[in-house]
């Protein structure tokens, strides 16, 4: 089988994905009531729903909405302040991409960085090891994303890091904040898609007791379009036929007991602990802290962080507007803020939704309302 | 924060988006003539029943060499590319103002003004006054060069001569020069290198413009910002709306491989040697026959097609749906999960 | 939640390889995967890690899955008019 098989023509396939769309139109409608709401917590399921503007060939009475899936839009506020801080303080800060322009209490990575501050973008945590290693000043490596990046994380770890090299641990854990999602008491949601390449390190295992637990079937999903569709009209199957099931539609990454080598070095580095995530409350078993053991290499155990200077300044009054909260619960979407398109937007964001490419309020007013006429 | 409280420049001001044409809106075109407030690629001053293009352009690019090319020829192609996109495709003469870093190594400059002669070779024109400066070691990074140039044109084309059934087409492959250029600045190892598309396209526009007396409504050569910027830009100005056939957007394998990778869209990615060209449909095929036969055109293809609605915005049909294509903003960051 | 990109793998050098993205090639490490790779396999990358084997049979599968999906359209007239193209179209 050519590279090219692999994903270009095999799940790109525009005649699958015309049948599948087709399928899952019928496939709503005998669910018998509308709409149908479910939701999916990925910020790739998201990209690749707008970027192949799947959202126009869905059933109108099909919901699907996106939850706290990005993990950028999550990081809180005190978080990104952590980072804000160290680098006006002068240590060379180094971080993905989509953190440096999301915004703090005060300030993000990138005023800092206007400022004078050392802030550089890094594709993958070896980058920041190589940066690392052209000096013997320290460096912080403000680490985002949940566990399928966080993995990437410990295997550095592991291995062995610079002595200059340090990580500020923003990492989350996504199975939790899908019980919060589930337990809201607003909550219409009647199925969850799972995201694939999280449980290509997790395994599909982990949700058998969520949908014991809550009655609500999960699919777990790749990302191409038929991927997608596909997982969708699964998920809604399961949903007419009431039952509350796990099915695994990304076979080719996915297994029921996931990557145990990854597993174990996640929790040989990381603990989970409860925290806010931005706009969500409290997440037990959220957050990924870094172990004791690693005490040495963890930047809030290695540095004195001061936050004082940040929290000076009251909070804006747009902020206070902001709802990306209720956004990444699935309980709004953007055009149900009165800032969204206006006086937020991506040259000027209020929230982290708008910044992220992940966030839910930057792809719509990227990709356009979802239904372009 | 807008641009009436904007305290600083930042780096997104210069990248080509929308950032950019504000800033210049509120700061350089205040209290300016009509002639720059068009904000096309060429300045259009009447001369007598001809029209004199003016144009400038300054070049920062880092790395100054890249698989392609180098900031030479970057210099030189830019202004002669802008000069053709408003249909003046025989430059009178260039201008090349230099700035360099003390230290600068002179066998580098040597270089330099190699690639320049050699392309002011090719666009049949030559650098007829110049300008040379030295700052101090630190002071600025390299080497900076502003090349202006000056064409006559009997009929201008304007960006903003897009009309409802008009089709859009590409001269070629884009996303090659940011690609190849973003390829060494991050120290990506690709297999195949990636290489930049830059060129002097003058003579391909003088051909397309020959094979038909008045069928290229609209002109614009794709560079910062990528096709979205500029079909942004048509669109607004022309006040039409596009719809773009994405499958039909030729794209070099390696470039939509390496663009995967980083996620980032093809449409957003610099070019250095392509241009879009609005056409009546009925010259299509003389001007797509004329383009493809240039060595430059190729691959040449209609990607889209003027319509009357929702005017300035782009709809882009993937094949698996519709969605908008917005207008670019900022410098280009890669992203992670 | 991932930029996850498929690759094959070139060549094997230690705890990391060299992987083809579809011509374009990108030394990945291997720390993290979960049984041993050879040139030929096909990876899943995220952020310079690769995360899992792509066994070759499970492609095939995927795609015989949601084959599946499409046979229950049976009843609706317009899936089977695309059923009906897409037999026209089989590789």
């Amino acid at each position: 089988m050519s590279a090219q098989g692999l994903a270009e023509l095999k799940f790109r396939d525009t005649h699958r994905a015309s049948a599948l769309a087709a399928a899952l139109s019928r496939t709503v409608s005998e669910v018998g009531r509308a709409p149908v709401a479910v939701m999916h917590v990925c910020g790739s399921h998201e990209q690749a729903i707008a970027r192949f503007g799947l959202r126009t060939r869905f059933p109108k009475d099909l919901h699907v909405i996106m939850g706290p899936g990005c993990p950028v839009c999550i990081t809180d506020q005190p978080e990104v302040d952590e980072a804000v801080a160290l680098a006006r303080q002068g240590v060379r800060i180094v971080t993905y991409g989509d953190m440096v322009r999301v915004p703090g209490s005060a300030a993000s990575l990138a005023d800092a960085q206007s400022e004078g501050a050392r802030v550089e973008v890094v594709y993958s945590i070896d980058q920041a090891i190589a940066l690392a290693k052209t000096s013997d000043e320290p460096l912080v490596f403000f680490a985002t994303g949940f566990e399928t990046t966080a993995v990437a994380t410990a295997a550095a770890i592991v291995a062995g890091l610079p002595a200059n090299f340090f990580v500020l641990s923003a990492h989350k854990y996504i199975p939790p904040v899908m019980e919060i999602v589930a337990e809201m008491p607003d909550s219409k949601i009647e199925g969850f898609v799972a995201a694939g390449h999280a449980a290509t390190i997790t395994g599909w295992g982990i949700f058998e007791a969520f949908v014991a637990r809550h009655h609500v079937p999960v699919v777990v999903a790749g990302f191409e379009p038929l991927d997608i569709l596909a997982a969708l009209v699964r998920l809604v199957e399961l949903i007419r036929d009431r039952k509350w099931t796990v099915e695994n539609m990304f076979p080719r990454c996915v297994t029921r007991e996931g990557n145990l080598v990854a597993q174990r070095q996640l929790w040989q580095v990381f603990s989970p602990m409860g925290g806010r995530w931005r706009g969500i409350a409290h997440v037990p078993n959220g957050n990924l802290r870094l172990r004791d053991e690693w005490a040495h290499l963890d930047a809030r155990r290695v540095f004195e962080i001061d936050l004082q200077k940040l929290w000076d300044d009251a909070p804006s009054l747009l902020a206070q507007q902001c709802v990306c909260g209720d956004i990444m619960s699935g309980l709004k979407n953007p055009g149900d803020c009165a800032l969204f398109g206006a006086e937020c937007q991506p040259d000027n964001p209020v929230g982290a939704c708008m910044v992220s490419s992940e966030g839910t309020c930057r792809i719509w007013h990227e990709y356009g309302r979802q239904r372009a006429s | 924060m807008t641009v009436a409280t904007l305290q600083k420049v930042a780096m997104k001001h210069g990248a080509g988006g929308r950032s950019m044409r504000r800033l210049i809106e509120k700061v350089f075109l205040e209290g300016t003539t009509g002639i720059a407030a068009a904000m096309d690629d060429g300045a259009v001053i009447p001369i007598g029943d001809r029209f004199l293009i003016f144009t400038t352009d300054s070049h920062v690019i880092h790395p100054l060499v890249f698989p392609g090319g180098d900031i030479g020829r970057l210099a030189i192609a830019g202004t002669v590319n802008d000069l053709a996109m408003m249909g003046a495709t025989e430059p009178l003469g260039l201008t090349c103002g230099v700035i360099l870093e003390e230290g600068f190594p002179v066998e580098e400059l040597v270089r330099v003004q190699a690639s320049m002669r050699t392309a002011c070779g090719e666009a049949g024109t030559s650098v007829v006054a110049g300008d040379t400066k030295v700052m101090r070691r630190g002071e600025i990074d390299g080497l900076v060069i502003n090349t202006s140039g000056v064409g006559i044109a009997a009929r201008v084309i304007r960006d903003r001569g897009l009309r409802p059934g008009d089709d859009i087409i590409v001269t070629g492959t884009i996303g090659d020069h940011g690609m190849a250029v973003m390829a060494v600045r991050h120290d990506f190892n690709f297999g195949e290198p990636l290489c930049s598309d830059v060129a002097p396209l003058n003579g391909m526009i003088r051909a397309a413009l020959a094979a038909t007396p008045d069928g290229i409504s609209a002109m614009k050569d794709p560079t910062r910002g990528g096709v979205a910027s500029a079909l942004h830009e048509m669109a607004g100005k022309s006040r039409v709306g596009i719809v773009l056939d994405e499958a039909a957007v030729p794209v070099r394998a390696t470039v939509r491989a390496a663009a995967d990778l980083l996620g980032i869209d093809p449409l957003l990615i610099a070019n250095e040697g392509k241009a879009l060209l609005g056409v009546r449909p009925d010259a299509v095929d003389a001007v797509l026959a004329a383009l493809r036969a240039h060595p430059y055109g190729g691959e040449a293809a209609v990607i889209g097609r003027c319509v009357e609605d929702s005017p300035g915005t782009i709809v882009l049909e993937t094949g698996f749906g519709r969605r908008l294509l917005s207008e670019p903003d900022g410098e280009l960051l890669p992203r992670i999960c | 939640m991932c930029l996850g990109v498929p690759g094959r793998v070139v060549r094997v050098e230690g705890s990391s390889a060299l992987v083809d993205f579809f011509g374009v090639c990108r030394r990945v490490r291997l720390e993290l995967v979960d049984e041993p790779v050879a040139p030929g396999d096909y990876i899943l990358n995220h952020v310079g890690y690769a995360i899992r084997r792509i066994p070759e049979a499970d492609i095939e599968g995927t795609l015989a899955m949601y084959e599946q999906l499409l046979h229950e359209a049976e009843g609706d007239l317009m899936a089977a008019d695309v059923q009906g193209e897409l037999k026209g179209t089989r590789e």
